[in-house]
C-alpha cells in the first residue's frame, strides 16, 4: 500500500486565541500536529501494518509546519514532504487543496490519501473532498471505521459517521479517506522513532516543482472579531435542600423564558 | 421565468429533509431582499419531488428537482456532477446550503467544479457591494472571521445548524417546480447499508443539552459491584450512574446528552458525546453542564448556548463565568433533584 497523509500545524486546542492588530495571535503556546490529524497518522500506520507498503507525509506550510512533519515522522510515518511556495500564502481551502492533489500527483501510484476530519484553526472540514474531486478519486470523509482493505481487488471498506448514524461504504482505490476520532486513540512517538525524525531530511516542494500554477484564492478575510465576550452575570443559587436549589432554578429558568 | 440570483440546496437523508436545510432557507431570505430575488430550493435524490413543496411552503419562490434512481442514496460525486451543472447552466450568484457532514463534502466539490469559494458554518449573510459576507467561527468559536468571495460566482455559503431559525411552514403558498430526469455516471462508490445511531437525540440539532464532566464519577459513597476490583473499572463504573442521571434529565427535557473532552477520554461514554474543540461545536437554547470545571477547548465548543446552567462542586470552576446560573454542590443530589423538578414543572 502506497499512502499519503496530509497532515497541518495549529496551535494547540488549549491555547487562548485572540486578535491583535487584525492579525490572529495565541501568545506563547505551542504549535502542534492537528490534533485530528493524530488520528489520521495512527490510520494510515495501521494500514501499512497489516498490509506493508510505505506512508508519507506532506503539509502545506511554512517553515514550522516541519515541527509537525517530524511528529508524524516520529509516529512512524516513512517519509516527509514539506510544500512551500509564494504562490501558497493567504491560501484558502481552493489553493490548499491544488497545492495538496498536485503534490498526490507527483507521488502517484497512490493508494490512499489519508486526512483528519478538520484542522482546528481554520476548521473548514472541506479540503479532503475537494482533493478527492481534482484527483477524481472516491471521498470518504467522516471515517469511524475501516472494516477492510483489498489491496489486491483495490477496494476499501469503511463506516462513515452522519448526523443519522454510520454509513457503511464500499469505494474503489484509490480514494481519499478522512478520519474522526473513533478510529482509535493515536500512538505516541517512540524513542526510536523520535531520534528517526530528528535527523530525517525533509525536502522542499515549491509549485513549479509541482508543475502546479496555483489557482488565486477565491475566499478573502476582511475582517477577524474576537466574539463579544459573553458578559453573563452568574447566578448563583443557593438554597438549604438540593430539592429547594432545583426548585429555584426551575423557576428563574420560567421567568426568564428558557423553558 | 427570470432565474432567481439565489439558489438554497435542500439537504435530506433518503428522502426525508433535515431541519437545517429549512434554516437554510431562511438564512437566503434574509440577504434576498438586498439582493432582489427570490430564492430557488435545489432539491437532488430519488422520488423527492415532495421536497419541492415542502421547500415552497418554507419560503422557497421556485424549485428545481433532478431525480434519477442512482441518486437513492447521496454520494458526493454524482450529486456535485447535479449540482454543478444546475448552477452551470442557471448561473446564480449565491448557492447557500445548509452545513451538514453530506453537504460539507457537496459544497466542497461544486466549489472545486465552479472554480469558486466555500465557506462553511456561517452564522450570519449580510450583502455589501453585491457579495454576500459570511460570518464563520474559527478555533472553535474563539474568534470569529468575516470571509467573503469578491471575484468568483457563485458564491457558496453553508449556514450552521440552528444558527438561523426555521420559518414556519406555509401549505398554502405555491410556486414553480422545474422537475427532469437526470442520468449520472458511473460511480466508484457503494453504499452498503445504514446503523442507526443510539436513537438519543443529536448533539447539533438538539434545543437542551445535559453535559457531564469528569466529576461524573466524583462519587465515594456508590460501592461498585464486587466482581469489578480493577479500580479504573470501579471509576468508569460510577461514572456510568452519573451518566445514568445525566440521561434520566436529558429525557424529562428531551434533550441531547452531552460530555467534556476529559470524560470521553477517561472512557466515561463514546466520543460521539463530545462538545467541544474536538468533538462538536454546538449551540442550544439551554445548556446544563454537570461536573465540567469549563476547560477552555470545551467552553469553545458551547459558548454561544443561550443560556448556560452550571453544577459544580468547585465554586472556582471556570464554567460559572460562563453561565448565567449556578449551582455550587454535588451533582448526585442536584441532578435528581432538578429532574423531578423539571417532571413537575412540564407535567411529565
Amino acid at each position: 500500500m502506497n499512502i499519503v497523509v496530509c497532515v497541518k500545524q495549529t496551535p494547540d486546542t488549549a491555547a487562548t486565541v485572540t486578535v491583535e492588530n487584525g492579525k490572529v495571535t495565541w501568545g506563547d503556546a505551542p504549535l502542534v500536529l492537528n490534533p485530528w490529524d493524530e488520528f489520521a497518522v495512527e490510520q494510515s500506520l495501521r494500514i501499512k501494518e497489516a498490509h506493508g507498503g510505505k506512508v508519507t507525509v506532506i503539509s502545506l506550510g511554512l517553515e514550522g509546519a516541519r515541527e509537525a512533519l517530524k511528529q508524524a515522522l516520529a509516529m512512524g510515518c516513512d517519509e516527509a514532504i514539506l510544500l512551500q511556495d509564494p504562490s501558497f500564502a493567504a491560501a484558502d481551502t481552493l489553493v490548499a487543496s491544488a497545492a495538496l492533489a498536485a503534490a498526490l500527483r507527483k507521488l502517484d501510484p497512490l493508494d490512499l490519501a489519508l486526512f483528519g476530519r478538520t484542522s482546528v484553526d481554520s476548521d473548514t472540514g472541506v479540503t479532503a473532498a475537494q482533493v478527492a474531486r481534482r484527483l477524481g478519486w472516491p471521498s470518504l470523509t467522516l471515517v469511524a471505521a475501516v472494516v477492510a482493505v483489498d489491496p489486491q481487488g483495490r477496494t476499501i471498506e469503511v463506516e462513515r459517521m452522519l448526523e443519522e448514524g454510520r454509513q457503511q461504504v464500499r469505494a474503489q482505490l484509490p480514494a481519499v479517506v478522512s478520519v474522526v476520532k473513533e478510529i482509535g486513540e493515536p500512538r505516541y512517538p517512540s524513542f526510536m522513532g523520535i531520534r528517526k525524525a530528528s535527523k530525517a531530511e525533509i525536502p522542499t516542494w515549491s509549485a513549479a516543482d509541482m508543475g502546479l500554477q496555483a489557482p488565486s484564492p477565491a475566499v478573502t478575510w476582511p475582517a477577524l472579531i474576537a466574539p463579544p465576550r459573553v458578559n453573563t452575570h452568574c447566578e448563583m443559587i443557593s438554597a438549604d435542600s438540593p430539592g429547594e436549589a432545583a426548585a429555584q432554578l426551575v423557576q428563574r429558568l420560567m421567568e426568564e423564558k428558557v423553558l | 421565468m427570470m432565474a432567481d440570483r439565489i439558489f438554497v440546496y435542500i439537504d435530506h437523508h433518503l428522502g426525508e429533509a433535515v431541519v437545517a436545510s429549512w434554516e437554510a432557507l431562511y438564512a437566503a431570505s434574509t440577504i434576498a431582499a438586498s439582493m432582489s430575488s427570490g430564492v430557488t430550493a435545489l432539491v437532488v435524490g430519488d422520488g423527492v419531488r415532495s421536497l419541492a413543496e415542502e421547500a415552497i411552503a418554507h419560503g422557497a419562490s421556485a424549485a428545481v428537482v433532478r431525480e434519477s434512481p442512482s441518486l437513492k442514496d447521496f454520494r458526493p460525486e454524482l450529486y456535485a456532477d447535479v449540482v454543478s451543472g444546475v448552477l452551470k447552466e442557471s448561473r446564480p450568484e449565491v448557492l447557500v446550503l445548509p452545513t451538514t457532514g453530506r453537504t460539507r463534502e457537496l459544497g466542497a466539490m461544486v466549489a472545486v467544479d465552479l472554480d469558486t469559494g466555500v465557506t462553511p458554518d456561517a452564522i450570519a449573510l449580510e450583502v455589501e457591494e453585491s457579495a454576500v459576507v459570511a460570518t464563520r467561527p474559527i478555533y472553535a468559536g474563539k474568534l470569529l472571521t468575516k470571509e467573503v468571495s469578491r471575484t468568483r460566482r457563485p458564491q457558496i455559503v453553508m449556514v450552521r445548524s440552528r444558527a438561523f431559525p426555521r420559518p414556519t411552514p406555509d401549505t398554502a403558498r405555491k410556486g414553480p417546480v422545474d422537475v427532469a430526469a437526470v442520468t449520472p455516471g458511473a460511480s466508484a462508490t457503494e453504499v452498503l447499508g445504514y446503523r442507526a445511531s443510539d436513537g438519543g437525540v443529536s448533539l447539533t440539532d438538539a434545543s437542551v443539552i445535559v453535559s457531564g464532566g469528569r466529576g461524573v464519577s466524583n462519587n465515594g459513597r456508590l460501592t461498585p459491584p464486587p466482581e469489578i476490583t480493577d479500580e479504573k473499572q470501579q471509576e468508569i463504573w460510577r461514572a456510568h450512574q452519573g451518566f445514568e442521571l445525566i440521561r434520566q434529565m436529558a429525557s424529562v427535557l428531551g434533550a441531547a446528552v452531552g460530555a467534556s473532552r476529559a470524560a470521553v477520554d477517561a472512557g466515561y461514554i463514546p466520543y460521539s458525546n463530545q462538545v467541544g474543540q474536538t468533538g462538536k461545536v454546538v449551540a442550544p437554547d439551554l445548556y446544563i453542564a454537570c461536573g465540567i470545571s469549563g476547560a477552555i477547548q470545551h467552553l469553545a465548543g458551547m459558548r454561544t448556548s443561550k443560556t448556560i446552567v452550571a453544577i459544580n462542586k468547585d465554586p472556582e470552576a471556570p464554567i460559572f463565568k460562563l453561565a448565567r446560573f449556578g449551582i455550587v454542590g454535588d451533582l448526585y443530589e442536584i441532578v435528581p433533584a432538578l429532574t423531578e423538578a423539571f417532571r413537575t414543572q412540564l407535567g411529565k
